[in-house]
């Protein structure tokens, strides 16, 4: 079996984020997972023992004083560092704002080629890394390959839910040089306030998504009580956002957040084809809308013609009965 | 100072869009083809800048087939000055890759003190291409800024991204690419209608560009196509007082809870 990188990302602080189990899921479902993390010097100990119980094989510890300081610069130059060592099949990222860029650049930089927003993986007959794409919003799938190359594959997040058997690693640690040349420096990092303490959108095993339904800002509160009591992320239609209830960063359908969640709940959603292009492939919908010819229910696993100023309250105490 | 904004023609997401089931190619006879909005609100930031920077222009580029232009004389009628159509048979089924060499030779060709494109298309979706684009080219990348400021020598702005909000800067020239957040594009006006048709629109073949194709320079196949079956719906109930228990038991059976 050839090796497969996987890129780890990690916040600020330098701590693992919630992608990187789906990132070696899928190494380890084309051979053997390598985990490439990025950190500052002497910092990226910790990060081993919590990658091996995520399923990696090996990590490949890659410190560098940039990191944190310059866009993608030194995560590229640690993928074509572990590249070179490790002659993988397929090196695999997530599909974020930050590891897109370093997709790109290393696809170009290494001559690989480039299957991005994936939702699966597999391995061909000839061993080669099948890539599974879930196109125009689940309408079709296709399954693509490469020509030459490794493999660069950019793997949506949250797709990929079976973590990896968990493995004792062994470790490199390398010292990367950086040139840091023209590349982009980051001058600002604003954390994001975690005062919700509610799951990111992206990934989340279960969202509960608010519509024009709503009526009103105020009235959106009860999109957050059931998200909360099912321990669910929060989204909304681009009516809800345009109408100003909620941020377009919650915006789920064509032009926002692609989910794939297990549970998708739509309040309040008339389901235009936008939308259901950002959710149809949840695994499982519930709709709740009082206009019993709303789009939505087309899609729904179980739907409910009625007022979600009624449904709702009543749900959220039968959970929280339940949960009693 | 010179901003090129790269822009795509994409099938409309209003109606439903279809992929050929043999090559996985788009359909493009399937749908009505439009500018893909997210490069309008990129236009909009670049035109933002000209309208209060004298001395600044703005060109629209966009690599795809003859009908393509369309998207061009919407992009002139809104405010750019000048745009260059790359258009070549042998582009047919380019991927991101070829694209993405295709795009970098014109830009670098055109020559450019900024590059700005949308974050990604509602077609492809993959948001890798400005960053292939900029490899290519050797620049930074200003990836999926909210905000964007011009100064004579650097681009700088604010992107989300999963830890939070980032400020990121560069010298010139660099690639930028903007998300939905950054402006509102503006509409056509009569007086721009007019004149869009006065102004150059350059047609530019791979060889005018320097580019060897290796089969339109593409390095990824399609293997199967599948088209999902549609969505049924499942259990539809009128709420009569207990939908709520229905659905709380529904959700349990389902483990869901």
């Amino acid at each position: 079996m050839t090796n497969v990188l996987a890129l780890i990302e990690t916040s600020a602080s330098g701590a693992i984020t919630g992608s990187a189990a789906g990132l070696i899921a899928a190494a380890s479902k084309l051979g053997v997972p390598v985990a490439v993390v990025v950190t500052q010097q002497g910092e990226g100990a910790a990060a081993v023992s919590e990658l091996g119980n995520l399923g990696a094989q090996h990590v490949y510890l890659a410190e560098s004083p940039e990191v944190g300081r310059l866009m993608a610069a030194a995560q590229v130059e640690a993928l074509m560092s572990a590249a070179r060592e490790l002659d993988p099949s397929a090196v695999i990222l997530a599909n974020s704002v930050e590891s897109r860029e370093i997709a790109g650049r290393f696809a170009v930089r290494s001559g690989g080629g480039l299957l991005v927003d994936v939702v699966d993986v597999r391995t061909a007959q000839d061993g080669s890394a099948v890539g599974v794409h879930s196109i125009f919003g689940g309408t079709y799938t296709v399954e693509a390959t490469v020509q030459s190359g490794p493999t660069v594959i950019t793997l949506r997040q949250g797709a990929l839910n079976e973590p990896a058997a968990s493995k004792v690693p062994s470790t490199t640690t390398v010292s990367l040089a950086v040139a840091a040349g023209n590349a982009t420096t980051i001058t600002m990092v604003q954390p994001v306030s975690s005062g919700s303490g509610r799951p990111a959108l992206r990934g989340a095993a279960a969202v509960v998504s608010g519509g024009r339904g709503l009526g009103s800002k105020q009235n959106f509160v009860l999109v957050e009580q059931l998200a909360d009591a099912l321990g669910a992320a929060v989204g909304a239609s681009r009516a809800a956002v345009d109408a100003g209830y909620i941020e377009q960063n919650s915006q789920v359908g064509q032009t926002g957040i692609t989910v794939s969640p297990q549970l998708y709940v739509a309040l309040g959603i008339s389901g235009a084809i936008q939308h259901r292009a950002g959710m149809q492939t949840a695994k499982t919908i519930v709709a709740i809308n009082k206009d019993e010819d709303a789009p939505i229910f087309e899609v729904a696993d179980f739907g409910i013609v009625g007022d979600v100023f009624t449904v709702v309250p009543q749900l959220i105490e039968a959970l929280q009965a339940r949960s009693n | 100072m010179k901003i090129i904004v790269l822009v795509k023609q994409v099938p409309d997401t209003e109606e439903e869009r279809r992929l050929d089931p043999v090559t996985g190619l788009l359909d493009r006879g399937a749908n009505e083809c439009v500018a893909d909005e997210i490069n309008e609100r990129a236009l909009e930031v670049a035109l933002r800048h000209r309208d209060a920077n004298k001395g600044t222009e703005v060109v629209a580029l966009t690599v795809g087939p003859a009908s393509a232009t369309a998207v061009l004389r919407k992009a002139l009628s809104m405010g750019a000055d000048s745009a260059v159509h790359v258009v070549d048979d042998l582009l047919e089924g380019a991927d991101i890759a070829a694209t993405a060499r295709v795009l970098a030779a014109a830009v670098q060709q055109a020559g450019f003190d900024l590059v700005v494109t949308g974050n990604e298309s509602t077609d492809g979706r993959g948001g890798v291409v400005p960053a292939m684009v900029a490899e290519h080219l050797g620049l930074p990348l200003l990836s999926s800024l909210n905000t964007m400021e011009i100064t004579p020598e650097r681009v700088a702005g604010e992107a989300t991204v999963e830890a939070g909000n980032l400020t990121v800067s560069a010298l010139l020239p660099a690639i930028v690419s903007v998300t939905e957040r950054s402006a509102e594009a503006r509409f056509p006006n009569f007086k721009g209608i007019l004149t869009a048709k006065r102004k150059p629109l350059a047609t530019l073949s791979l060889e005018d560009l320097g580019v060897i194709p290796h089969g339109g320079g593409a390095n990824s196949t399609v293997l199967t196509v599948s088209e999902r079956p549609a969505r049924t719906a499942g259990k539809k109930i009128v709420d009569d007082g207990t939908a709520a228990k229905d659905l709380a038991d529904f959700l349990v059976a389902s483990r869901l809870i």
